[in-house]
C-alpha cells in the first residue's frame, strides 16, 4: 500500500491497522464486518436491480415479446427473493447498524464479535447458493413461495432457493441477537436507555423481530422443501395439506419482516433530521416507544395479506382493525420528524435531501397502506399493481432512500473521505424523480385492475407502463451514480476530519476512520441524545 | 380529460359504487394529510434554512401535540375501518336467492358451468340485474377470480370451495383475470365476463348444444358410480338417505355435528372416513382420483336437488344456520331452465 508507506505518520485506524485478505476475512472488528456486508449487499442489490430492469423492459409493450413467460416469471421471482432476503433485510442493520451501534454506545465492539463474523459467512454461503440457483436456471415461485405451486407444480429449483433463504435467516437471527445483547450489556457509563440515540432504539426493535420472526419463515420454507421432496402432506390438498396454512406461516414472518426493513430506516432518519436541523428530536420518548409499538403490533397483522385467500370474514375484520392500529405509531414518527424541523437551522446536504425524500415517500407509502387495510378496497386492489406500488413506496421510497441517506451521512466517518457533494445532490434528485415516475403510475394501474406478475397485459394499461419504465431508467442512473462517485471518493475525496457535520453522537467524537477500538478512552455520557443546543449551529459542509 | 387515461375501471356491478366512494373518500383524507406534511416540510425547509449566526430553537416536545396527532389519525382510521368493513360484509354474504354458477380453475384456463348444464371456457355469461353466486374450486394450484369492473376478487383454492357473488348493473363485456400467480401462463389465464339482458341471456342459455342440467348429470353419475346401492331413497341403505340432508345440521358418529354444504358433500365423496354420519359404519370407499372437479360439482348439484321437496316453501322446518358461505336453500338445480 503506497499511501501507507508514503504517510508513515498517518493515524492508526481500523482500515490501516493491518493488511492482506486474511486480516479482512478473519476479522472480528464490527467495522470491517460492516464493510464486508456493505460490499456483499451492494453486489446483491445490483443483481436484483438487473432483474428489475428486465421486468420493466418486458412491460414496455403489452405483448410478452422480450422473453418467454417462464423467463419473466423467474425475473420477478428472483428480483423479489434477492431484494428482500439478500439486500433489504440485511441492508441498514448489517452495514450501518453493525458499524455504528457499538460506536454510538461507546463500546469497543459488539457483544459477540465472532458471532458477528459468523453471521457474515452464513450470509455469504446463502448468497452464494442463491447465485448458484440463479445461474443454473433460477426459480419461478415468486418470492412468496406459495404452495401447492411451489411444492408440486413448479419445475424450477425451489428446494435450493428455499435452502438459501433458510440459511440466510440464521445470519439475520445472529445479527439481531448480537444487537440485543450489545444494547443491554455494552453501553458506556452514564448512557441510560433514556439517553440512547434513537438509531439504537429502532435497531433494538428491529432485532426483536429478527429473533422472534425469522425462525418461523425458516421453518416454513423448510416445510415447502419437505413436501416437495418427500410428498409429505402439509400444504397441498392433494396429499392432505392446507395451502392457506402456508400463507399464515409465511406472513407471520414476512409482515413483521417489512418492519425489519423499515425500522432501521427510521433509525437513520432520527439521526439525519436532527443533525441537519440542529435540533433535539421532537418527542424523544414517543419516537422511541413508537419503534417498540411497531415491533409488537407488527406481529398481529399478518392475515391482512389473506383477505381474499379463504379466511373467515370475521378474521378479516379483526386483522383489518389491527392493521389500522399499527399505522398509528408510524404516523407519530412522521409528525415528530416534521416537528423536529420547526425553528431549526436546516441545511441541505445530500443526506438531508434523501431524508426529505424519505419522509415524503414513506408518508405516501403509509397512506396507501390505509387503502389496503380497508377491507372494501383491498378486495379490489390486492394482487394488483396497487400493492406493488404501495410496498415499493415503503421499501424503496422508504428503506432504500434512508439507506442512501445513511451511507452519505456516515461515509466520511467510515472512510475518512468526503463524497462529492454536487454529484450527491444530483443523484438524490434523480432517485426521487425516477422513483415517483416509476411507481406513481402503478397505483392507477392497480386500481384499473392490472394484476401483478403479468408477463403480458391488456393494451389499455400500456401508457402507464411506459411511464413506469421511463421512470425506472432514471432511477437506475440515480442508483449507479453513487456507486461511481463513492468509489471515486475513496481515492480522490477530500479528507473528512472527525466530524464534518458538526454532529452530536459518540461516533463523531473519534477520528475518521475510527481506530480499531473505536475510542482511546471509554467515554462517560452525561448528556441526552441530540443536545444540538451545545453544538455549533451550522453544518459547515454540504451547502 | 381522462378519456384515454381513466382512473378506475367501469362500474358494472352494484359493489362498484360503494368501493369507489370509499376509495375517493380515502384519497381525499390521505391526500389532505399528505399535503399538510409536504407543505410543512417545504415551509420549514425554506423558512428555517441555515443562516449565518442563526440559532435553532430547541423544543423538547409537546404532549398536547402528540395526543393530537395520535388521536386524530386514530379516529380517522376507525372511520376507514368501519366503512371498509361495511362494504366488505355486503360482498361476502350472497343473497339467498342468487343464481348459481360454478367455476373450476386450472393451469391456465377458467371453466364455468351453469346449473342448466351449459359449459364455457374463459367466458362467463350472466344476466344483468340478477344476483349471481359463483362457487369456485381449483384443480391444481391457487388461482384468483378477479373481475375489476365488478370490484370482486377471491382466491380459488384446490381442495375446497370458495364463493363470491355480484349483481351486474350494466350490460357489456368485461375483463376476467387470474390474480394469483399460478405458473407459466398466469397472464394468459384471462377471459371475459359478458353481461346480457335477461332475455338475451335466456336465449343464449337455450341456444347452445342441448345438455343435461348439472343435477341430472349428477343423478346419472350417482347411478353409474354405484352410489345409489348404499345411499338408497329409503331407510334400509348401508349409507344415509341423502334426501333433504343438504343445508341441514347432521349428527356424526363422534357426537359432533356438521353443516351439510358443498364442502362437506365434497369431502364425504373424496375422504368418506373423516366425518361419518351417526348410525353408519365407515365403509364407503374413497372416490379420490375417480371423479373430476366438474363431476363433483354435478354430484353436489344432485344431492342439493334431493333437498328441494322437503325444503320447499311452506315447509315448517326451521332454517338451520346462517354462515358466511350460507346454504343455497332455494336451489334451482332441480328445476333447470328457470328463465
Amino acid at each position: 500500500m503506497a499511501t501507507a508507506a508514503a504517510l508513515p505518520t498517518e493515524r492508526q485506524n481500523y482500515l490501516n491497522s493491518n493488511y492482506g485478505w486474511k486480516s479482512w476475512l478473519l476479522t472480528t472488528d464490527h467495522k470491517r464486518i460492516a464493510i464486508l456486508y456493505l460490499i456483499s449487499i451492494t453486489f446483491m442489490f445490483f443483481i436484483g436491480g438487473f432483474f428489475a430492469t428486465m421486468i420493466r423492459l418486458e412491460l414496455l409493450t403489452p405483448a410478452g415479446d422480450l422473453m418467454t413467460s417462464d423467463t419473466y416469471n423467474k425475473m420477478f421471482s428472483m428480483h423479489g427473493i434477492v431484494m428482500v432476503f439478500f439486500f433489504l433485510i440485511p441492508s441498514i442493520p448489517a452495514t450501518l447498524g453493525n458499524f455504528f451501534i457499538p460506536m454510538m454506545i461507546g463500546a469497543k465492539d459488539l457483544a459477540f464479535p465472532r458471532l458477528n463474523l459468523l453471521s457474515w459467512y452464513i450470509y455469504i454461503v446463502s448468497a452464494g447458493l442463491m447465485i448458484y440457483v440463479i445461474l443454473t436456471g433460477g426459480v419461478d415461485t415468486g418470492w412468496t413461495f406459495y404452495p401447492p405451486f411451489s411444492t408440486t407444480y413448479s419445475n424450477s429449483n425451489v428446494v435450493l432457493a428455499g435452502i438459501a433463504v433458510f440459511i440466510n435467516g440464521f445470519s439475520s437471527i445472529l445479527t439481531g441477537l448480537n444487537f440485543i445483547v450489545t444494547t443491554h450489556r455494552m453501553r458506556a457509563p452514564g448512557l441510560t436507555w433514556n439517553r440512547l440515540p434513537l438509531f439504537v432504539w429502532s435497531h433494538y426493535a428491529t432485532s426483536v423481530i429478527q429473533v422472534l420472526g425469522t425462525p418461523v419463515v425458516a421453518i416454513t420454507v423448510a416445510l415447502v422443501a419437505i413436501e416437495r421432496l418427500w410428498h409429505v402432506g402439509i400444504f397441498d390438498p392433494k396429499v392432505g395439506g392446507d395451502p392457506v396454512l402456508f400463507q399464515h406461516l409465511f406472513w407471520f414472518y414476512s409482515h413483521p419482516a417489512v418492519y425489519i426493513m423499515i425500522l432501521p430506516s427510521m433509525a437513520v432518519m432520527s439521526e439525519v433530521v436532527t443533525c441537519f436541523s440542529r435540533k433535539r428530536i421532537f418527542g424523544y420518548h414517543f419516537v422511541a416507544l413508537a419503534s417498540i409499538a411497531i415491533a409488537v403490533l407488527g406481529f398481529l397483522v399478518w392475515a391482512h395479506h389473506l383477505f381474499v385467500a379463504g379466511i373467515s370474514a370475521y378474521a378479516a375484520l379483526v386483522f383489518s382493525l389491527l392493521s389500522y392500529f399499527v399505522a398509528v405509531p408510524s404516523a407519530i414518527k412522521v409528525f415528530n420528524w416534521t416537528a423536529t424541523m420547526y425553528k431549526g437551522q436546516i441545511s441541505y446536504a445530500t443526506p438531508m435531501l434523501y431524508a426529505f425524500g424519505f419522509i415524503g415517500l414513506f408518508t405516501m407509502g403509509g397512506m396507501t397502506g390505509l387503502f389496503l387495510a380497508s377491507l372494501g378496497i383491498d378486495v379490489h386492489v390486492t394482487d394488483t399493481y396497487f400493492v406493488i406500488a404501495h410496498f415499493h413506496f415503503i421499501m424503496v421510497g422508504g428503506a432504500v432512500m434512508a439507506y442512501l441517506s445513511g451511507i452519505h451521512f456516515w461515509w466520511p466517518k467510515m472512510t475518512g473521505k468526503m463524497y462529492p457533494e454536487g454529484w450527491g445532490k444530483v443523484a438524490a434528485g434523480l432517485v426521487f424523480i425516477g422513483f415517483n415516475l416509476t411507481f406513481l403510475p402503478q397505483f392507477v394501474l392497480g386500481y384499473m385492475g392490472m394484476p401483478r406478475r403479468y408477463h403480458a397485459y391488456s393494451g389499455e394499461f400500456q401508457v402507464l407502463n411506459v411511464l413506469s419504465t421511463a421512470g425506472a431508467s432514471i432511477l437506475a442512473i440515480g442508483y449507479l451514480l453513487p456507486l461511481v462517485y463513492l468509489l471515486w471518493s475513496l481515492r480522490y475525496g477530500k479528507d473528512a476530519g472527525p466530524n464534518p457535520w458538526n454532529a452530536i453522537g459518540l461516533e463523531w467524537m473519534t477520528s475518521s476512520p475510527p481506530p480499531t477500538h473505536n475510542f482511546d478512552e471509554t467515554p462517560v455520557v452525561t448528556w441526552e441524545a441530540y443536545e444540538y443546543d451545545h453544538a455549533p449551529q451550522e453544518v459547515p459542509v454540504g451547502n | 380529460m381522462f378519456q384515454n387515461l381513466p382512473l378506475w375501471p367501469e362500474r358494472a356491478s352494484s359493489f362498484a359504487n360503494n368501493v369507489d366512494a370509499l376509495y375517493i373518500f380515502l384519497i381525499a383524507v390521505t391526500g389532505f394529510f399528505t399535503l399538510v406534511i409536504f407543505v410543512m416540510i417545504g415551509v420549514f425547509a425554506v423558512k428555517y434554512r441555515q443562516r449565518a449566526g442563526g440559532r435553532a430553537t430547541q423544543i423538547e416536545g409537546s404532549y398536547a401535540l402528540e395526543a393530537t396527532w395520535t388521536l386524530i389519525p386514530f379516529g380517522l382510521f376507525m372511520v376507514m375501518f368501519v366503512w371498509g368493513a361495511a362494504v366488505f360484509m355486503k360482498e361476502v354474504q350472497p343473497p339467498a336467492n342468487a343464481m348459481d354458477v360454478f367455476v373450476v380453475g386450472k393451469q391456465w384456463m377458467w371453466k364455468t358451468q351453469h346449473p342448466e348444464g351449459v359449459r364455457e371456457i374463459n367466458q362467463l355469461h350472466v344476466p344483468v340485474g340478477r344476483d349471481v353466486k359463483l362457487t369456485m374450486i381449483s384443480q391444481d394450484v391457487i388461482h384468483s377470480f378477479y373481475i375489476p369492473a365488478f370490484r370482486v376478487k377471491h382466491d380459488v383454492l384446490p381442495g375446497r370451495y370458495t364463493s363470491i357473488w355480484f349483481h351486474a348493473v350494466k350490460t357489456g363485456t368485461y375483463h376476467l383475470f387470474c390474480a394469483e400467480y399460478c405458473g407459466t401462463l398466469h397472464s394468459g389465464m384471462i377471459g371475459e365476463v359478458i353481461v346480457m339482458d335477461p332475455s338475451d341471456y335466456a336465449k343464449w342459455l337455450s341456444g347452445g348444444a342441448a345438455e343435461d342440467s348439472m343435477a341430472s348429470t349428477g343423478e346419472k353419475l350417482f347411478q353409474q358410480l354405484g352410489c345409489a346401492t348404499c345411499h338408497r331413497s329409503d331407510t334400509q341403505g348401508r349409507g344415509p338417505n341423502l334426501a333433504g340432508v343438504y343445508g341441514k345440521q347432521q349428527l356424526l358418529d363422534n357426537g359432533q355435528t356438521v353443516f351439510v354444504d358443498d364442502n362437506y358433500v365434497r369431502e364425504s365423496i373424496l375422504n368418506p372416513g373423516s366425518k361419518v354420519v351417526s348410525g353408519f359404519k365407515p365403509i364407503m370407499p374413497t372416490f379420490n382420483g375417480i371423479v373430476s372437479e366438474e363431476q363433483l360439482l354435478s354430484l353436489i348439484a344432485y344431492v342439493k336437488s334431493l333437498g328441494v321437496p322437503q325444503n320447499a316453501p311452506g315447509s315448517n322446518r326451521p332454517a338451520v344456520q346462517q354462515g358466511v358461505t350460507a346454504p343455497n336453500t332455494a336451489s334451482k338445480a332441480g328445476n333447470a331452465k328457470v328463465q
